[in-house]
């Protein structure tokens, strides 16, 4: 349920993102405190996953699975570092790309959870 | 100001070659922690394109042109020769190469292919400049 909402949220951003390239238009405020709301969520999931990881998890790749939850976390951050080094449509590409991956660990956490 | 390979477009790839170093070097040292006897060479291939990644990643960052492109041909070669040769039933022995980057998207064969495309742009720019 949690991935859904992310994955919603991430999906809005990537539009917002995408719209603020075309108009080339910097990131405001209000877009990098959604990227934050993004993160507090990633950070919900780790909790999350570590909880289920606790309980029946019989053939879950548990090294694989907190590999994929700890990654998702390292992500948003470096993006924004590496972005705003240099505040052009480029920079804000980087962090589209950012957006975009993390629906893609979700799936990845996903096939890991039912192969187990 | 001189063109650079971490600027523009630049910055983009330079990105996505810090996930795929990322993504690929850990994936490959979950393989190696946990699994390694079941297929070492397999294993030590996810190892070896995750050091490619995490060079070219550097070398693009860092604007070192000619390593970059050296570690781009390389990485081309692995995902071309890996994706010929593995078998796409081979899921627990994949690397991040296998079945042409199936896995990932085919991100892993396109992108030497964008890298390469960027080095060759800048160094026109460069020499236009000159």
């Amino acid at each position: 349920m949690l991935q859904i909402v992310l994955g919603v949220v991430a999906a809005v951003i990537a539009l917002w993102l995408v719209i603020l390239i075309v108009r080339g238009v910097q990131p405001n405020d209000w877009l990098y405190g959604a990227l934050a709301l993004l993160e507090v969520g990633l950070v919900a999931q780790l909790v999350v996953g570590l909880v289920r990881l606790s309980g029946d998890h019989a053939g879950v790749n548990v090294a694989a699975y907190v590999g994929y939850l700890i990654g998702s976390l390292v992500l948003l951050p470096v993006a924004f570092l590496w972005s705003v080094g240099e505040r052009t449509r480029a920079g804000t590409g980087v962090l589209l790309v950012a957006v975009v991956v993390i629906p893609v660990l979700f799936l990845r956490l996903h096939d890991l959870w039912v192969a187990g | 100001m001189s063109a650079s390979t971490r600027t523009g477009f630049g910055r983009i790839l330079v990105f996505v070659y810090g996930v795929f170093a990322l993504a690929a070097t850990a994936r490959a040292l979950v393989q190696l922690a946990t699994q390694a006897s079941d297929a070492p060479v397999a294993y030590s291939l996810s190892l070896f394109s995750g050091i490619v990644y995490i060079v070219a990643t550097w070398a693009l960052g860092t604007d070192h042109r000619r390593v970059a492109l050296v570690t781009i041909v390389v990485e081309l070669t692995g995902v071309l020769v890996i994706g010929t040769v593995s078998h796409p039933s081979d899921i627990d022995r994949a690397s991040v190469w296998s079945d042409y980057g199936n896995g990932y998207g085919y991100v892993p064969l396109v992108l030497p292919f964008f890298g390469l495309w960027w080095l060759w742009r800048i160094g026109r720019g460069s020499a236009e400049e000159r």
